[in-house]
């Protein structure tokens, strides 16, 4: 049995208090979310933090709430509530996609997705989602909320905008008329972590494509925004020789590094075929809104 | 005589079956496992109990230059800190192996593979003794590490085992098998030779449960008593007893309910010794249990063969021969578990189960820095390998004659007439009809249907992929006087007594990991006796309580206890015969025996049940001259030779061609194991090691770094399948029992490990049309196989 070292543990009963706890116990603290990324860490010792912030009482963090053309997910909503969420899947069914591949049913129970996009690892799926889907992060200290767009969010590897005494508490996201939207992974097995991944929205306007927005997951720290492919699709028509096109571009804009999940040209290759389908299947569903419902 | 059966389903009514004997029947075993209630070494909490930790290298290969413990042995909790000199000073500082190599239980002068034991710590919690381990100080001088075995013989290379005495390289053995002059002649007129280089890569058994022990000597009667993850615990108690200088009655070694062992439990672990000196050292009991990363960096390997094959054939497709040559990776120490004159295990099987002419091979085996072990792991002591090799060379034929996989081998099989049968390397095949279970596979998998859809998506661009293997598997080691571990004999003991009321108890020396032995052994004893399953006990895995015997591993423990179990119940039947005679007042010679009973020829109305036999050779009853009251005998079985289950497997793989993502969309198997004793047992042993095929060719492996940096170090890297990655089964078999067997079983444990992942690895090559990839074939590597038509080697 793996164990960790020894640490101390606090259990706030309101954000103000988790609040309090983070301040007075600086660079040592961290927030215990659904532990399923902060715990593996420190059994294998490679996290020693000497406190513990355990934030799983805050129920006013887990919530799903459509309000001034937004989206408003907690910080604390587990995978599972998003992966169940009728709401989440009718507006971004990219979210359920990629729920839908993410580790496994314990796993899904216990994470949340403040956790997922605060621990910053890139192959992390919602990060990438949350990229494509220009989500804001909204992360509060002693001295108030301040809202964070995700291209901003997350500064590299394992790092974040959220600063010493600060903790995220909430996730937006606009919600568009015409909107469609798709992720694409490729995992060696089922639960696995992403090889490559891919997630498109987009809203479609009189025919053409607009809020194009295309994260990826796994394929290098700057790859998280395509943003050559946004800025190639963006008010463009959909074609399939577009499609190719953007897949190209894709190609050439990440950064992947070879390891045990496959070598950087094959990984580099995935991240265009990936930003192909999952830009065929964002397409599609705006197009057809009522199908990617039911398919959602 | 073959029988061909239809395969009946998993579940239905046929699974409430209670038979006396033979057939569907749920384990026995069972309901404690589904309840949560199997006890494990790690359950075991004994009053006083400490915890040992061990300090690893972080270093392939590196000198210790010293080593300093005081800080860990100033932690309050701490109770003693070992090292290789605390051991040295006992002389236990090296062990030996099960290859007669020896092993460093704690290093001394240099470490030798990433995850080597150095330092051991027994402490009041497992907390405690995790934290300490942190507290020693180590001083490490790097040397350079050997990490690819293609260069642990360059002169260049770094010594490894220098503590060996006038070691100059790194060699360990070479071995050889076959008729190198008649293959060179077969060879020289063949019209196609085909050649192919391939790796078998290091892959790892991962049982669920790790590896651990609880050591408790006791200090008033010198007995020590040792729960331990062992496949073979009266092997392990010998050893003991003649490594650490206890006297073996003194040794009590107990392998309680076991989370799967795959060959992976079969040797002996420093961690156990460590255990047992640090309960020796402390006078209290001692627990080490490992963790994952540990388990799947430090503990026995299996595979890592570097082979290189050549096939001999006719133009129309009539196989000659086959010579190959391999390079054997061992690691840091030949601890490779296997009967101790057969370095490459029963690799002699690489000819397969086609009617050649000659054969040879050359094997070699090199030490590199990379953890010991080897063989481990399903695979009936390399048969995996020679199987894959042989399998994969067949295909590769196939494909420079244009011919149908299926039908080149059809024309190649052992005829049934053939058998018994002498192969070129001197092996005797016991039975079996090859064609009957090929053609069988191929009926149930709509062999032609399947190719014709293949060509129809070939035309739309998809890949599917159709792969064969057939494969014939040599277990249930020994004979003794050819196979021994360490000098002690391949043969196991069995004691079966009933008692007064008809109920019974079996004693066994094989260990079960999860094969159901508790089941099997009784309804094998319920088949010769008549008494039900149900009533007998199955006692194992405790060497105060049960006869000597190697082990359980190689698919040996119904082949060898399994024969054992049913002549120690034949015994006990013959004497219930003459007790039975002596109540009814009849000569012995005058009763026939029906399933339970023994009866008055001719005069079926007087008869004795098992049962009233079994009270009166306990009562009063007047037992003729000679005879011992009670009704109890022991035996012990020594194999007249092995035994060999074999099966066709079909795959069927559908590939992106896109991404290069496998799919196995079915898989039929059609395997013939003798005599079937449990059938859902059976296919539960099919089932498992069919994943485990899946596994090996998709995902599995143990890779390292050019620094000889594991990995694969936990569950992350290291893909075991689950049931998303495999099909439904679809199973088949057919019945050859084995003539030299009492009740002609073959053994199954293994059959599936070793013959599902060719035919995997056949399906998706044949689907991409490349000749030859390695394993693992991750999305990436088949990727790479399409775009460059070969792939680099795993890492
Ligand atoms: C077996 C396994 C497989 C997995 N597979 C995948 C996969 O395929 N794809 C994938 O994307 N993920 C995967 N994950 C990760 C999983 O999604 C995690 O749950 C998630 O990454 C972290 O969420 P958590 O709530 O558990 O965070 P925790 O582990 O509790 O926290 C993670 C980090 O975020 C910080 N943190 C958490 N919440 C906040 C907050 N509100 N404010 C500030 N900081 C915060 C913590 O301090 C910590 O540093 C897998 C995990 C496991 C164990």
């Amino acid at each position: 049995m793996q164990v960790p070292a020894s640490f101390e543990y606090q259990r706030a009963q309101s954000v103000e208090e988790a609040l309090e706890l983070l301040g007075r116990f600086g660079e040592e603290a961290r927030v215990l979310a659904g532990g399923h990324s902060l715990l593996p860490m420190m059994k294998l010792r490679l996290a020693g933090p000497e406190v513990l912030v355990d934030i799983n009482d805050l129920t006013e963090l887990d919530h799903i709430d459509e309000t001034g053309g937004e989206l408003r997910v907690g910080a604390l909503t587990r995978h599972r509530t998003l992966l169940e969420s009728p709401l989440v899947g009718r507006h971004f069914p990219i979210i359920h996609d990629a729920e839908r591949v993410i580790a496994d049913p314990p796993v899904r129970n216990r994470g949340t997705i403040g956790g997922s996009l605060c621990q910053a690892d890139p192959s992390e799926d919602l990060s990438a989602v949350c990229a494509a889907l220009h989500a804001v992060a909204v992360i509060r200290g002693a001295d108030g909320e301040r809202g964070v767009a995700m291209a901003d969010f997350h500064r590299g590897p394992y790092e974040t905008a959220v600063g010493a005494g600060e903790m995220l508490t909430e996730v937006r996201f606009p919600v568009r008329p015409g909107s469609g939207s798709a992720y694409e992974k490729l995992e060696r097995k089922a639960g696995d972590w992403a090889v490559a991944a891919a997630g498109v929205a987009l809203c479609l306007e009189d025919g053409r494509m607009t809020h194009v927005g295309v994260g990826l997951a796994a394929v290098g720290a700057g790859g998280l925004h395509a943003e050559a492919v946004q800025e190639l699709l963006e008010g463009r028509e959909p074609s399939p020789e577009l499609f190719e096109e953007a897949g190209r571009v894709a190609s050439a804009s990440c950064s992947p590094v070879t390891d045990s999940r496959g070598p950087a040209d094959y990984k580099r290759h995935l991240a265009g075929e990936l930003t192909k389908r999952a830009l065929r299947r964002a397409v599609a569903r705006a197009a057809a809104p009522a199908a990617a419902v039911k398919e959602g | 005589m073959t029988t061909v059966e239809e395969p009946a389903g998993p579940a239905g009514p046929a699974a409430e079956e209670r038979p006396i004997g033979f057939g569907r029947m749920k384990r026995k075993e069972d309901p404690r496992f589904v309840r949560g209630k199997g006890r494990y070494v790690d359950d075991v909490k004994l009053p006083g109990m400490l915890h040992g930790a061990v300090l690893r290298s972080p270093f392939a290969h590196a000198r210790i230059v010293s080593i300093d413990t005081s800080a860990a042995e100033a932690h309050p909790k701490v109770k003693a800190v070992i090292t290789g000199e605390t051991l040295a000073g006992l002389g236990l500082a090296w062990m030996p192996t099960l290859s007669m190599d020896t092993q460093a239980v704690l290093a001394t002068d240099k470490v030798r593979f990433q995850g080597q034991e150095v330092a051991f710590v027994v402490a009041e919690d497992h907390y405690a003794a995790r934290d300490a381990i942190e507290l020693i100080d180590v001083d490490y001088e790097p040397l350079d590490p050997v990490v690819d075995a293609r260069r642990a013989l360059d002169p260049a290379a770094p010594v490894i085992r220098d503590d060996l005495e006038g070691r100059t390289d790194n060699h360990i053995f070479d071995w050889e098998a076959g008729d190198r002059a008649a293959t060179e002649e077969v060879f020289s007129r063949a019209d196609v030779v085909v050649e192919q280089t391939m790796l078998y890569p290091r892959v790892h058994p991962a049982p669920l449960e790790t590896c651990g022990a609880v050591a408790s000597m006791d200090p008033v009667d010198g007995k020590l008593t040792l729960w331990t993850t062992t496949q073979a615990p009266h092997a392990h108690r010998t050893l003991y007893a003649m490594v650490a200088g206890l006297p073996e009655h003194k040794i009590r070694v107990i392998s309680p309910d076991i989370g799967g062992g795959f060959g992976n439990k079969v040797g002996i672990y420093p961690g156990y010794v460590c255990a047992v000196v640090g309960s020796i050292v402390t006078g209290k009991p001692v627990k080490w249990v490992e963790d994952r990363s540990e388990n799947l960096m430090s503990t026995s390997f299996a595979r890592d063969y570097h082979m290189n094959g050549q096939i001999a054939a006719t133009r129309d497709g009539r196989i000659l021969g086959v010579r190959v040559k391999v390079l054997a990776d061992h690691g840091a120490f030949n601890s490779t578990a296997q009967p101790t004159k057969y370095p490459a295990g029963f690799f002699h099987i690489f000819t397969g189960s086609y009617d050649i002419e000659a054969a040879h091979c050359e094997v070699t085996g090199v030490y590199t820095n990379k953890a010991p072990g080897g063989v481990a792991y399903a695979c009936s002591f390399r048969v995996t390998e020679a199987v894959y090799l042989i399998e994969r060379m067949v295909d590769c034929l196939a494909a420079e004659l244009g011919a149908d996989p299926a039908d080149l081998r059809m024309r190649n099989l052992l005829q049934p007439e053939q058998f018994p049968y002498q192969n070129k390397t001197g092996w005797e095949y016991d039975s079996g009809d090859y064609p009957a279970c090929l053609r069988k596979a191929m009926d149930l998998a709509g062999y032609e249907e399947l190719r014709r859809e293949q060509a129809e998506k070939r035309e739309r661009g998809e890949l599917m992929g159709i792969g064969l293997s057939f494969f014939t598997e040599t277990v249930g080691a020994g004979p003794r006087k050819h196979m021994d571990i360490l000098g002690l004999g391949m043969a196991d003991g069995c004691e079966l007594r009933v008692h007064p009321t008809g109920k019974a108890v079996v004693r066994l020396s094989v260990q079960t990991q999860g094969q159901g032995h508790e089941t099997t052994f009784a309804q094998i004893v319920a088949e010769e006796l008549g008494i039900p399953p149900e009533d007998i006990d199955v006692v194992h895995g405790d060497t105060d309580q049960t006869p000597f015997g190697l082990g359980t591993y190689g698919s040996r423990s119904t082949p060898v206890s399994g024969a054992a179990a049913a002549l120690v119940a034949r015994k006990v039947r013959d004497k219930a015969r003459i007790i039975a005679g002596a109540m009814l007042e009849v000569s012995p010679d005058d009763l026939e025996w029906t399933k339970g009973r023994w009866s008055v020829k001719g005069d079926p109305a007087m008869t004795r049940t098992i049962q009233e036999i079994a009270l009166a050779a306990h009562g009063a009853l007047e037992l003729p001259e000679g005879v011992e009251g009670h009704l109890e005998a022991t035996t012990v079985y020594n194999p007249p030779n092995l035994t060999y289950p074999f099966g066709a497997y079909i795959c069927v793989v559908d590939v992106d061609p896109g991404t290069g993502a496998v799919k196995v969309r079915r898989f039929i198997a059609v395997d013939d194991c003798g005599t079937r004793i449990n059938p859902m047992i059976i296919e539960g042993q099919v089932h498992g090691g069919l994943a485990d095929g899946v596994g090996m060719a998709l995902m599995e492996f143990i890779g390292f770094d050019e620094d000889g940096n594991c990995l694969s170090g936990s569950f992350m890297d290291y893909l075991l399948p689950t049931a998303l990655e495999v099909p439904a089964w679809e199973l088949g078999h057919t019945v050859t029992p084995s003539p030299h067997h009492p009740i002609g079983a073959k053994g199954i444990g293994e059959s599936a490990t070793v013959g599902s992942p060719p035919a995997v690895v056949n399906a998706v090559l044949d689907a991409i049309g490349v000749r030859h990839a390695d394993m693992p074939l991750t999305p990436g590597r088949v990727w790479q196989a399409m775009r460059h038509g070969q792939v680099e080697a795993p890492q």
